[in-house]
């Protein structure tokens, strides 16, 4: 556990090492959050009563998607990964008294974390104090906010084991790119990045909720701004535990035959 | 210009070595552009309109200005990347040549894979003309065409404030992100429908909506005929950017990477 | 002929003390040292003579050739090459002027290199009929022959530090710098580079400015030698006076060892 802490510490530092950076990314952050809640804003003003959620909740949405926005984005990956799948480097890996997917995991999360701790606050801060109803509120009981931190968690497992099936595959694929891009696509269209779920055509919402995509940022935004009822909760945390499951269990398989592959064709 | 079109033609080439990733990027590109005109499309089924505009008007617009950054994030890659040119010291190299460093820089590096973005918002353009968008005459083709280049020219004066700021940081800042990337994704919708104060900014501050605010009134036969002129005034923005280079090229010599 | 004279240059660095809490304080507040990289440098070089520029590392020598191929602007003292200022009058300077770093490529990568001198014939503007002159010369004297069809990224160390060095001289300049030209190299490519550049400096009248590490590069070629240390020009004289400096029955690289030491630097 402490390699993974200082890591992590590692990590954090090495961002901070850049201010002109962090500040910058702040500060896109608040203006991304601002022109997306002017956009909706225009069509709340025309037709409030075709909005599928309170213009306070989707403003609570927006800002809480801009300040996790690392940790849930699929194009964070971790480049040295898939570099070392790929020239074969990773067969060394073996050397160490470590499981490798498991230090991939822990890998994954911790550059997450630390890069989404760094803009987090500042994004949440200052965005509550944004006049009503374009700030961002809580609204939820203390229980619900429990089991909105929970889905967080969740939420940043099945992002980390999808992004390491992705990693897996590369064993097997000659380039990892193209599955890569598709999946940056899926993922920003099927996990309400480009719109939130509810303002999809329902035949759409319906296909993106069977996919683990919805599983993702959809799922924590939602339960924080109240727009999932408590009654459903537990069916949509569940599907989050289903996918973290499966995509870990794939993934897990296909890293440990891939390495073996590797190391028999010699890397 | 020769020699630029020898560059360019090395540039190609050199994308094409690797064919395989050459057509993976454009797909990437691509995914990512659509995503956002999807967004627009999924809005509008819900809503129906917005301010007063249709579909194939958003279409139009969204062309406008797509076709307007894939040019100048294509031939202008050499700005966009200029933290790379410096970390790695290309800049000294450029500088030992005799050739003006602001051409040198452009032909450093071009992203010929922007092109599969300048073909969407082809198709883009050429579905909403074809659903009725606009009612044409010569003058608003022309008009269409200055909106399409001078927008270009103001993202080219973007990079160039970019690859500025480098020389004094030398690390790639992302506020200007807000400004390069902010109007690709938000330029879907005329700059008007996000309110006055947004307007105001990039009507005299970074002047995108002169080339696409509010020419495109013009052309939906929502205002005047001279808006049409507008996206040629946009231009003077080059002229702080061109200063900007020189005062960067003066530190840059004076305190070295 | 290369004039220095009063050279000084200084760069403000960032500072930054390890640990967490120190990287938060600079996100508030920054200190600069002030790092003297010359101090009053003055040389000259006549033309046609292969001149050695040595020291430690930071002692000064890339900050040297910066200013020499006006990339950099002193902060105080005149420099000329061949009556050029060398960052005042840029374009006409450098249009006579040869760089090889050793660390760094000029050609373009994924183009045979052939195309590389193509593409630098037409940004230097050299006439057509220099240009197969130079050409045909350096392919001879370097053996190029084949590579010339070869993409840059597939040459060897060896093979691509010859090309580059013909590159560096398809325009005919009379002054050419080399930065650690053998850096990496086998004893073959050592050799056959060294061979060339006396070859060049002897039909040519080049002038040569070589900065290396290899006291071997030294010996072969430079028939003057500038020691510099801490931004200071600390000798100036050919080999067999820093071996008599030191004393003995040194050899070159074993006397400038000796020299570093006793200058303290």
């Amino acid at each position: 556990m402490k390699k993974y802490w200082s890591f992590f510490k590692m990590r954090l530092m090495a961002g901070l090492q850049y201010r002109a950076a962090a500040l910058a990314g702040m500060s896109t952050q608040f203006v991304w959050g601002t022109m997306e809640i002017l956009l909706y804003r225009a069509f709340w003003l025309e037709s409030p009563e075709k909005f599928p959620m309170g213009m306070e909740a989707l403003s609570t949405y927006i800002w809480l998607q801009q300040a996790f926005l690392t940790l849930f984005a699929m194009w964070n990956w971790e480049y040295d990964i898939l570099e070392s799948v790929k020239t074969g480097a990773v067969s060394y890996e073996l050397l160490r008294p470590t499981d490798i997917y498991s230090m991939w995991m822990a890998r994954s999360i911790a550059n997450r974390l630390a890069r989404a701790a760094l803009r987090m606050i500042p994004v949440i801060v200052v965005a509550s104090f944004i006049p009503a109803p374009y700030g961002l509120r809580l609204h939820i009981s203390p229980a619900v906010f429990g089991l909105f931190l929970l889905s967080i968690v969740l939420m940043v497992l099945v992002v980390c084991s999808y992004t390491l099936l992705v990693y897996a595959l590369t064993f097997y694929l000659t380039d990892p790119n193209g599955i890569m891009v598709v999946s940056v696509a899926a993922a920003d269209l099927l996990s309400g990045a480009v719109v939130p779920l509810p303002f999809l055509p329902d035949g759409l919402r319906k296909f993106a909720e069977l996919t683990p995509f919805a599983s993702m940022q959809n799922v924590p935004l939602r339960i924080f701004n109240g727009n999932i009822p408590l009654s459903e909760i537990p069916g949509v945390m569940g599907l989050q535990v289903f996918w973290i499951v499966t995509l870990i269990s794939a993934g897990y398989l296909l890293t440990r035959n891939g390495l073996r592959r590797a190391v028999i064709l010699g890397g | 210009m020769k020699l630029y079109l020898k560059f360019l033609s090395i540039h190609m080439r050199s994308a094409m070595t690797y064919r395989a990733s050459f057509f993976l990027s454009c797909l990437g590109h691509l995914l990512i552009t659509t995503n956002v005109f999807l967004s627009v499309v999924f809005l509008l089924d819900r809503f129906g309109a917005i301010g007063g505009y249709t579909m194939p008007q958003l279409s139009l617009c969204y062309a406008v200005i797509l076709s307007g950054t894939s040019l100048a994030e294509c031939f202008a890659r050499g700005f966009d990347a200029f933290t790379r040119i410096l970390s790695e010291a290309q800049f000294d190299r450029i500088m030992l040549r005799p050739r003006s460093l602001f051409f040198q820089v452009i032909c450093q590096d071009m992203k010929p894979t922007m092109l599969a973005r300048v073909l969407q918002a082809a198709v883009m353009l050429a579905w909403g003309i074809n659903a009725g968008a606009v009612v044409w005459t010569p003058l608003k083709a022309l008009v269409l065409a200055l909106m399409i280049l001078c927008g270009a020219g103001i993202f080219f004066g973007l990079f160039l404030v970019n690859a500025c700021i480098c020389f004094f940081t030398l690390e790639h800042v992302e506020t200007l992100n807000i400004f390069l990337d902010g109007p690709r994704e938000y330029g879907k919708y005329p700059f008007g429908i996000y309110g006055k104060p947004v307007l105001l900014i990039l009507t005299f501050l970074v002047p995108l909506a002169l080339v696409q605010h509010w020419p495109l009134q013009y052309l939906f036969d929502r205002g005047p005929a001279w808006y049409g002129v507008l996206p040629v005034v946009s231009l003077l923005f080059l002229i702080p950017c061109a200063l900007l280079w020189q005062l960067g090229v003066r530190h840059y010599r004076s305190t070295g990477s | 002929m290369i004039e220095m004279k009063g050279i000084s240059k200084t760069y403000r660095v960032r500072r930054r003390e390890a640990g967490l809490g120190n990287a938060l304080k600079s996100l508030i507040s920054q200190d600069y040292t002030e790092i003297p990289a010359l101090q009053n440098m003055s040389f000259t070089v006549p033309d046609g003579q292969i001149l050695g520029y040595i020291g430690p590392n930071g002692a000064g020598k890339s900050t040297t050739i910066k200013i020499l191929s006006g990339i950099l602007r002193p902060d105080s003292g005149t420099c000329t090459v061949d009556g050029l200022t060398p960052w005042e009058d840029r374009k006409r300077h450098v249009a006579r002027l040869g760089v090889v770093f050793g660390q760094r490529s000029q050609l373009w990568w994924d183009v045979p290199v052939q195309e590389s001198f193509d593409l630098l014939r037409d940004i230097y503007r050299v006439p057509e009929q220099l240009y197969r002159e130079n050409l045909d010369r350096l392919t001879a004297l370097l053996d190029l022959g084949d590579l010339l069809k070869t993409p840059a990224r597939m040459l060897s160390l060896g093979q691509r530090m010859r090309c580059e060095i013909a590159a560096a001289l398809l325009h005919g300049p009379k002054v050419l710098f080399l930065d650690e030209p053998t850096i990496g190299l086998d004893a073959v490519s050592k050799l056959k580079v060294r061979e060339f550049i006396l070859e060049q400096n002897r039909l040519c009248g080049t002038t040569v400015l070589l900065t290396t590490h290899d006291m071997q590069d030294i010996d072969a070629l430079c028939s003057r030698v500038l020691l510099i240390g801490k931004g200071q020009l600390l000798l100036d004289g050919d080999t067999a006076q820093i071996r008599a400096m030191a004393g003995e029955n040194l050899s070159t690289e074993e006397s400038v060892a000796d020299l570093y030491r006793r200058f303290g630097i």
